[in-house]
């Protein structure tokens, strides 16, 4: 592999700095060509279906995994050639877990500390996580919420500058949720830089300053939450129900949909809610469930990882809403 | 060295909270002791040339038995779990380094072996009347236990390799180290009169070598340096296999 760009490791504006990466199991390409950047102190979210690459493009940020090519700058650091002094200032919070059963909640922390040059003070890292009532239970007697949450502590403990955190909520109840949220943003707050991955729109939404959509192996889009795929600028929908056997206004145009509404996306939304609310009043009509609408992050997120050939779409043009697909 | 040190004292604190692990490490072997010395106690065995007491051979006997459950069964059950549950991939993911990590393992068996043997030994004593060994014999009976505790910890660690995950652990585990421990005596006495095969056979592998050395310590028979050596190229063969093929993620 020869690449012309080389990445400037030492003086790196960039939390993460990835290009071009790509990595096959046998045959089977895993991640085909991911190009992410994440600025120092964002909390970016990789938001993807299983099987998307997100697991694989993590763990070789992580060092876990060797990557087949492309250029990867982790803090600077190359994570399959420099692992060992990436080590100290990352921290990890894999999909699976595991700790000794047997040691309480604040041995275990501070075991991981002692592995670290400069830890966080341990019960910092017990309040951060919101763990200081079951300081001294040992992990054998923690709900999942708060096994998730110690997971957290562990790799809070070497006080990293950077947290991965994959799929940190996947499995919980709506409240353990929450709870993992605010220590989500508790670390936000820190100045950490935070990468997560989820298959949750709400989490990303929640918790990211970006998302960047993984499907197939690449990254179909990225942006803030709220402009996501042009989500902001994609021309709004007005949706409203008439009465039976009430004919539609017939200079506004519109679709029928399979649920009932009149659908259309006008060009002035202003002028057209004016036109629209001016009839029915004009016609004694009243107008049920009027509704604007533009396209959700899920709405985006299915439109882009829902089949193999939106991997492709231009990322950067507006959404059509309500198309079919 | 430190960290080692450090790590030893939490692998430490989870082996006495885990009572399932305490309870087959310490008490198993003295169970043993009892049951067999109770059925068989009153006979004699050759040994080296030397009659001996069935009591006497059984403390030798289940101090080994005790030490290889505690190096070779413990840390290879214990680390598939510990690979299968992401305990490992997640201190893979730490600075801690392997070395320390290992060595805080080989250093806490090697702790609970001499405890054990020293259990074992004691028990012996006050209830059978065994040898306990003493002087210069004490000095080679403990090189033999050191290492044969650091070399049936490497086998440990290899042997995990060949697990492909917890559930496969202790059948993997005993179908691999229960015949070697009949073969070599530990729970049937073999005196010289038993049959030639069983003789060569056991002595192609650790276990044999290992219980001849402590042997000696107990019954004065003689202590073979060789045995020091065929345990220890076991114990190298063993890390090198680790070095190797150990796996600090799943298998699966």
């Amino acid at each position: 592999m020869v690449d012309v760009i080389s990445v400037d490791t030492a003086r790196s504006a960039y939390a993460v700095e990835v290009r071009a990466l790509a990595k096959s199991y046998g045959s089977v390409p895993a991640v085909v060509g991911v190009d992410l950047r994440i600025g120092h102190g964002a909390v970016v979210a990789l938001l993807g279906p299983n099987g998307a690459g997100k697991t694989t493009t993590v763990e070789i940020l992580e060092g876990y995994r060797r990557r087949d090519s492309g250029e990867v700058a982790v803090l600077g650091l190359d994570p399959g050639r420099q692992r060992a002094q990436l080590k100290p200032r990352i921290g990890i919070v894999l999909q699976s877990t595991g700790v000794d059963r047997y040691l309480t909640v604040a041995e275990t922390i501070s075991m991981y500390s002692g592995y670290y040059p400069h830890p966080r003070p341990v019960d910092d890292v017990i309040d951060l996580v919101g763990l200081t009532g079951k300081r001294n239970s040992r992990v054998v007697r923690l709900s999942g919420g708060q096994q998730r949450r110690l997971d957290v502590a562990i790799a809070l403990a070497g006080d990293p500058e950077l947290l991965f955190l994959d799929e940190p909520t996947t499995g919980f109840d709506p409240s353990a949720r929450h709870e993992a949220w605010q220590v989500v943003r508790n670390l936000a707050e820190l100045g950490k830089t935070v990468l997560l991955t989820t298959h949750y729109m709400d989490e990303a939404q929640h918790l990211a300053d970006r998302v960047a959509i993984i499907a197939a192996g690449r990254i179909v889009a990225e942006g803030t939450p709220a402009t996501l795929a042009g989500r902001d600028v994609a021309r709004p929908h007005v949706r409203y129900r008439l009465p039976a056997a009430t004919p539609p206004p017939t200079d506004l145009g519109g679709q029928p949909t399979p649920d009932g509404f009149v659908e259309l996306a006008p060009r002035d939304l202003t002028q057209a809610l004016h036109q629209l609310t001016g009839w029915a009043i004009e016609h004694g009509v009243t107008l049920d469930d009027l509704q604007i609408v533009r396209p959700s992050l899920e709405d985006v997120y299915l439109q882009l990882t829902g089949d193999p050939a939106a991997a492709t779409v231009d990322a950067t043009a507006p959404l059509t809403p309500g198309k079919p697909g | 060295m430190a960290l080692t040190l450090t790590q030893m004292r939490y692998v430490n604190k989870a082996f006495w909270r885990n009572p399932a692990s305490a309870f087959f490490t310490f008490a198993l072997p003295l169970m043993f002791l009892v049951i067999f010395t109770a059925l068989l106690g009153a006979g004699q065995v050759l040994v080296g040339g030397r009659v001996v007491h069935l009591s006497t051979y059984y403390v030798a006997a289940m101090a080994s038995f005790g030490l290889i459950t505690a190096c070779y069964n413990n840390i290879a059950i214990s680390l598939t779990f510990q690979r299968d549950t992401g305990v490992l991939k997640r201190t893979n993911g730490t600075p801690l380094p392997a070395a320390a990590y290992f060595g805080a393992r080989v250093l806490h068996a090697l702790l609970v072996s001499v405890v054990l043997v020293a259990l074992t030994a004691a028990f012996g004593k006050a209830a059978y009347h065994a040898e306990v060994p003493s002087g210069a014999t004490l000095a080679r009976f403990a090189v033999m236990l050191v290492i044969g505790a650091a070399t049936f910890c490497a086998l440990g660690f290899a042997i995990t390799a060949v697990i492909p995950n917890a559930d496969a652990a202790a059948p993997i585990v005993y179908a691999s180290i229960l015949p070697l421990l009949f073969l070599s005596g530990i729970f049937i006495p073999i005196g010289d009169n038993a049959p030639a095969w069983i003789h060569w056979t056991a002595r192609v592998f650790p276990v044999k070598h290992f219980v001849d050395g402590l042997r000696a310590g107990f019954l004065g028979t003689t202590f073979h340096w060789s045995d020091v050596l065929v345990v220890a190229a076991w114990g190298l063969a063993g890390l090198l296999l680790a070095i190797r093929y150990f796996s600090w993620q799943p298998r699966t």
